[in-house]
């Protein structure tokens, strides 16, 4: 095994046994303030079984999860071409970066007063917000993506005569896909955070609504159990993430050389 | 190729794309299309917007509510800087610290900052110190990660030369490490107060009870879209003079290292 491993192992197991002799044994932490781990492992029990704030926890966790990727699909698909357009085609640049330059200092979460005003509080609100969090840093990524092409690759395919959609999917894409990806994680990450926010704030489900009640009902354990559950959650995606990127980025990578070769 | 378009050819679409915009929004709402209630024009915002320069609303003038908002946001900017950029700087000199501290580290960066309101709420009430704690959340993981970076990937050579001529511990952290890691931690700044002023706003829309996101929480539950969108745009105000500023500052630096590029 791997030194990193054990001591990053035998770390997290120290932690571990100080949580459980600093509440359970000692008493240290009192149970108000922060959960002990039986009481913690109780509050899973409650929400996975019982269920809690309106639905077990697989429920709460489909209904986040489905407006995370839904919210972050709709930001990709305007973002990204909007950011593409705005690397090509300096006219577009030119007439789209003054608006972009106003609405981009204004911070995600600051959208949801607003979204919950137009929309209220079910699903079409997050989504929205989730949009607006998730479509900057795809649309700036994007677009700084394009601007890194190299002058000669540019000029060989207008030399050639490149058609255009082949042109926007040989080599615009391809050729940004580093930048586009590095986009893509932000904007997931901005996705969670807004719609926990958002959830937070006002919802009838989801793991913010978890939080937000166990807030109120003063429930340590169940606190720590939505943290916790939106912390994996936040994870797993990012790391679906990395793997499809890998696999587009070596498909890239190969088309690259066979390019150049 | 993308064509070069001359300036004042790009001050003109410029204007253009903004002009469109704005018209837009009026026309949407001036028309009706949109009800008034959810959209109003850019005008009326503008005269709330001003109206709110030195009228109460929600207990304070707009510049009282920005004042506590900022105050909390120093508190918990600083706190993040002092406490993470050391720990950063440690963990890139000393392994042993790297591989206690990062599986720690690891795992809580994946909650999402606002996702510590509850704990926040529940340790340090809503007052000023739950928000400063989600501050902290927002601002603390790019300190560590560039103070870290910064730390990690000085020029070897340097350092060898430095025992080579038996530099003295000390004078290689104060003379070597730590100037060659500046340019690193000022960025690391910067991307820290963005997402501390994000968390900020999500924090005061969910505990607090002043700030300017209580007063946009307030405008929403009054139905007063103006108030909401005067607080976003006096959030995106302030959010872009900070970023300007650490911007500023990092620019300052590399130009006295003549690494201006």
């Amino acid at each position: 095994m791997p030194r990193r491993l054990q001591i990053g192992g035998a770390t997290i197991l120290v932690l571990v046994i100080l949580w459980y002799l600093s509440t359970t044994v000692f008493g240290l932490i009192a149970p108000g303030r922060f959960p002990s781990p039986q009481a913690t492992i109780d509050a899973l029990g409650h929400v996975l079984f019982r269920g809690y704030a309106g639905g077990t926890l697989i429920e709460h966790i489909f209904n986040s999860l489905r407006l995370v990727i839904l919210g972050f699909l709709v930001a990709v698909a305007t973002g990204v071409p909007l950011g593409l357009l705005m690397g090509w085609n300096r006219t577009a640049e030119a007439l789209i970066n003054p608006v972009f330059l106003i609405i981009r200092p204004i911070p995600p979460l600051a959208w949801i007063p607003l979204a919950i005003l137009w929309l209220g509080l079910g699903d079409s609100a997050k989504i929205l917000v989730i949009w607006f969090a998730a479509f900057v840093p795809s649309v700036i990524n994007t677009y700084a993506g394009v601007r890194t092409i190299e002058k000669p690759v540019l000029e060989a395919a207008a030399m050639l005569g490149t058609p255009r959609l082949r042109f926007i999917r040989e080599v615009l894409v391809p050729a940004s896909s580093p930048m586009i990806f590095t986009g893509l994680r932000l904007s997931l990450q901005a996705s969670w955070t807004t719609l926990v926010a958002a959830e937070l704030v006002g919802a009838f489900y989801g793991l913010g609504r978890v939080l937000n009640v166990a807030q109120q009902d003063l429930y340590p354990g169940m606190i720590l159990v939505g943290m916790i559950a939106v912390a994996i959650l936040g994870w797993a995606t990012t790391k679906a993430l990395g793997k499809l990127e890998m696999r587009a980025l070596s498909w890239n990578q190969a088309a690259a050389l066979a390019g150049r070769g | 190729m993308p064509k070069r378009i001359d300036f004042t050819r790009s001050l003109v679409l410029g204007l253009g794309g903004l002009i469109a915009f704005l018209g837009l929004w009026y026309g949407l709402s001036a028309s009706g299309i949109v009800p008034p209630l959810f959209l109003p024009t850019p005008f009326e915002v503008l005269d709330r917007f001003i109206d709110l320069l030195d009228r109460r609303f929600a207990g304070a003038t707009l510049p009282a509510h920005l004042a506590a908002s900022f105050e909390r946001f120093a508190y918990g900017f600083l706190l993040a800087a002092i406490v993470g950029i050391p720990l950063g700087l440690l963990m890139g000199w000393f392994r042993i610290l790297d591989e206690i501290v990062s599986p720690i580290f690891d795992g809580l960066r994946f909650i999402a900052p606002i996702a510590w309101v509850p704990f926040a709420a529940l340790w340090f009430g809503t007052g000023i110190g739950g928000p400063i704690l989600i501050i902290f959340a927002g601002a603390f993981p790019p300190c560590v990660i560039n103070a870290y970076r910064g730390a990690k990937f000085v020029d070897p050579r340097l350092i060898e030369a430095a025992n080579m001529l038996g530099t003295p511990n000390r004078r290689v952290i104060t003379e070597i490490l730590l100037p060659a890691s500046v340019p690193s931690i000022i960025s690391g700044l910067r991307v820290s107060a963005g997402l501390g002023w994000q968390s900020l706003v999500g924090a005061e829309l969910i505990v607090a009870s002043t700030g300017v996101g209580y007063m946009m929480v307030q405008g929403q539950a009054n139905l007063s879209t103006t108030t909401v969108m005067s607080g976003m745009i006096a959030i995106g105000l302030v959010g872009l003079a900070l970023d300007t500023a650490l911007r500023f500052a990092e620019r300052l630096i590399e130009r006295r290292r003549g690494m201006e590029t």
